[in-house]
């Protein structure tokens, strides 16, 4: 017999003594919750990320002096980044694909979101325009990333009803961290040390 | 067939190992600041959420749910990740499983692979087994690399170096490292810093990495993989190769019970809101990650504690730590005394039911039952209970000790009206050990009173009187 015959089988004998009950599952946890933008900043900042809030009309002005003001001048920008973020940087394009190299010696990331948990501080990224391969928001050691306000949802619950499974997903909680030594919180090991959130609208 | 690394075969059993921990000042002071920390921090982030109870509940629902028609939700998971181009394996043990993954990397050609911190691979020995085939694997996980550069043994499910202090992992990173900087300080910053350094090449060049997974969704064919550093993200990005072994009880049957999880793992296990990052994919992505994608779903005895009614609770359990965050006697032994690669509450009930009671009996023992690990637990395992369950199973295991045969001898003469009438004619001789029986029991008699039994049992006055009584009356 194959593995799986003989597993799926011992799984079989193991279950049928007792046949399953009918499934008495509630979902009576809260799906929603009253958090919103001033969570989202409070939790982002509680990471060490920092922050801004800009009208819609302000957000390429601000992507760029941000850049610049943290002297981040070879930018990787995946696909679909206006650019009006971009405005007298170096952006590097991921085609054809860079490698690991380049991209750790690029100064900066920027990339959109596909949601965000207020209630968490969570951006969830799935790979679609303005966030390209996973390893673009991971290798650079600065993540920028945009966040709309109507992207921000209050809780797991909300983010999860709109994310699609099949899409590589990241979720990102500030930036990198280890609690490993002595449970003493270090931010920044492997992924991005810095990371800064713009949120727009 | 063998199962592996659950149990440590060089390791005395429980009691022997806990006797020295407990002397270890040292060890104790760094459990003790290490437990209490994240104790706390859970606490604050439990409390935070009105409706944990109901994320409790729902959770222990949809594992159950699970573990009723496991069948069907491993061949959806099968079905629905191969659709998407992983390669699906299956594992009946840890050789097996151990077996799959090194002719997978050997197919490779490469000879490094790194690893992604995940119980189920220390649980079969993967790292010592590929080292046998002559490939290296490299530890990711900053307290994993602590753990093997020091030639130690995790102590704990998600920080497995919580027995080591700064200056002691400052140390086996000068000793053992390589590149460590000759100036290296003990603060966890500088720490976490040569560890940064000494892996990133590493993950640039990695062809192939291995990985757990922390959830697996039957729906889709996705797994999730939860972490704080980016080693995880890096493993799952940038290799070619990537091989991940999942224990056959990780299944959820829908994305959406992730809403569920994904509140429950991390407020349990560290004590945050969300854990820095988790990675969700669903066999290979074109142009994202590695193209080469393989799954070996491993059973390695959990089928076996899936057949007890009792027990099979603890196939819920999703690693979280916080059972052992909260024990007193894991705070003051450690993980090592454990002897297994799940330490602590959890390991207690999961450790002798994955390898067979009589090859861990000591482990259902080494709890006070003072019932905290099941308060804490985010999926509602009844711990006590179970250890309890397993208690009766080791005894029943064992020989017959001279308690067992005096209480079975004294059932079977409670059992009989006539004998025990008998019995208790027969007690008045017990007058004769009042003052001290003879060896063996004057060890207990030594330091013990005797009640003095009666000249007569309560039965015969019984009688006695009756008669009398009858007696009076006709006269």
């Amino acid at each position: 017999m194959s593995a799986r015959d003989e597993i799926l089988t011992r799984v079989r004998e193991a279950i049928a003594p007792v046949p399953a009950p009918a499934a008495d599952l509630t979902r009576d946890y809260r799906t929603r919750t009253g958090d919103g933008v001033d969570t989202f900043i409070a939790r982002l900042r509680h990471y060490q990320a920092q922050t801004h809030r800009v009208p819609e009309s302000e957000l390429g002005r601000t992507v760029v002096a941000t850049l610049r003001e943290r002297h981040a001048h070879l930018i990787v920008a995946p696909e679909g980044i206006p650019r009006d973020w971009l405005v007298g940087l170096e952006p590097l394009h991921d085609t054809p694909p860079l490698d690991p190299q380049t991209l750790d010696g690029a100064g900066a990331v920027v990339t959109t979101c596909a949601v965000a948990i207020a209630q968490t501080g969570t951006i969830v990224l799935d790979g679609s325009t303005g966030m390209g391969r996973r390893a673009l928001s991971l290798v650079p050691d600065y993540h920028l990333c945009v966040v709309r306000t109507d992207q921000i949802v209050s809780s797991v619950p909300e983010a999860i009803a709109r994310l699609d499974p099949l899409r590589p997903l990241t979720f990102i909680s500030g930036p990198s961290a280890t609690v490993d030594i002595e449970m003493v919180r270090v931010a920044g090991v492997h992924g991005p040390r810095r990371l800064e959130v713009i949120i727009a609208g | 067939m063998s199962a592996g690394e659950t149990i440590w075969v060089d390791n005395p059993p429980f009691p022997a190992n806990a006797r020295r921990a407990v002397n270890d000042a040292q060890l104790r002071r760094n459990i003790r600041n290490a437990t209490s920390t994240i104790r706390q921090r859970r606490a604050t982030m439990v409390e935070e959420l009105p409706d944990w109870q109901q994320l409790r509940t729902a959770g222990a629902a949809i594992k159950d749910e699970v573990l009723a028609r496991l069948d069907r939700y491993l061949e959806q998971f099968e079905q629905a990740a191969t659709q998407r181009g992983a390669h699906v394996h299956w594992a009946r043990d840890a050789d097996e499983a151990n077996s799959i993954v090194g002719s997978l990397v050997a197919a490779t050609g490469e000879r490094e692979v790194l690893k992604v911190k995940s119980m189920v691979t220390q649980e079969i020995g993967l790292v010592g087994a590929l080292a046998k085939r002559g490939i290296s694997a490299y530890e990711t996980d900053l307290a994993e690399l602590i753990v093997q550069l020091g030639r130690d043994r995790p102590s704990h499910i998600v920080v497995p170096a919580i027995h080591k202090n700064r200056s002691e992992i400052r140390k086996i990173f000068l000793n053992e490292m390589g590149d460590a900087p000759a100036d290296l300080s003990d603060d966890p910053h500088a720490l976490a810093e040569a560890a940064r350094q000494h892996l990133r090449r590493k993950f640039f060049q990695a062809k192939v990495a291995i990985s757990g997974a922390n959830f697996a969704i039957a729906q889709t064919g996705s797994l999730l993989v939860a972490e704080s550093e980016g080693n995880g993200r890096m493993c799952l990005t940038l290799p070619e190769t990537l091989i991940s072994v999942v224990g056959i009880e990780k299944l959820l049957p829908t994305f959406r019970d992730l809403e569920v999880f994904l509140q429950l793992l991390p407020r349990s296990s560290t004590g945050e809101r969300m854990n820095p990052y988790n990675s969700v994919w669903t066999g290979v992505t074109p142009g994202d990650g590695p193209q080469q994608v393989h799954i070996v779903l491993l059973d390695n005895g959990r089928t076996k504690v899936l057949r007890d009614h009792i027990g099979r609770q603890a196939l819920r359990c999703i690693r979280c730590a916080a059972c052992l965050n909260v024990c007193p006697v894991y705070e003051r032994t450690g993980g090592h005394a454990y002897g297994a690669t799940y330490p602590g509450p959890i390991g207690a009930v999961l450790t002798p039911q994955l390898v067979g009671v009589e090859h861990a009996a000591t482990l259902p023992f080494a709890s006070s039952l003072c019932g905290y690990c099941y308060e804490v637990c985010p999926v509602k395992i009844d711990i006590p209970t179970v250890l309890v369950k397993l208690r009766h199973d080791v005894v029943k295991a064992e020989r017959a000790s001279p308690e067992s045969v005096l209480l079975t001898a004294t059932g079977a003469v409670m059992k009989g009206r006539r004998r025990w009438t008998l019995a208790l004619r027969l007690a008045p001789l017990m007058r004769l050990f009042r003052h001290g029986g003879p060896p063996p029991i004057s060890r207990w008699t030594a330091v013990r009173d005797l009640p003095e039994p009666p000249r007569q049992s309560f039965r015969d006055w019984w009688v006695t009187r009756s008669a009398t009584s009858k007696q009076a009356d006709q006269r």
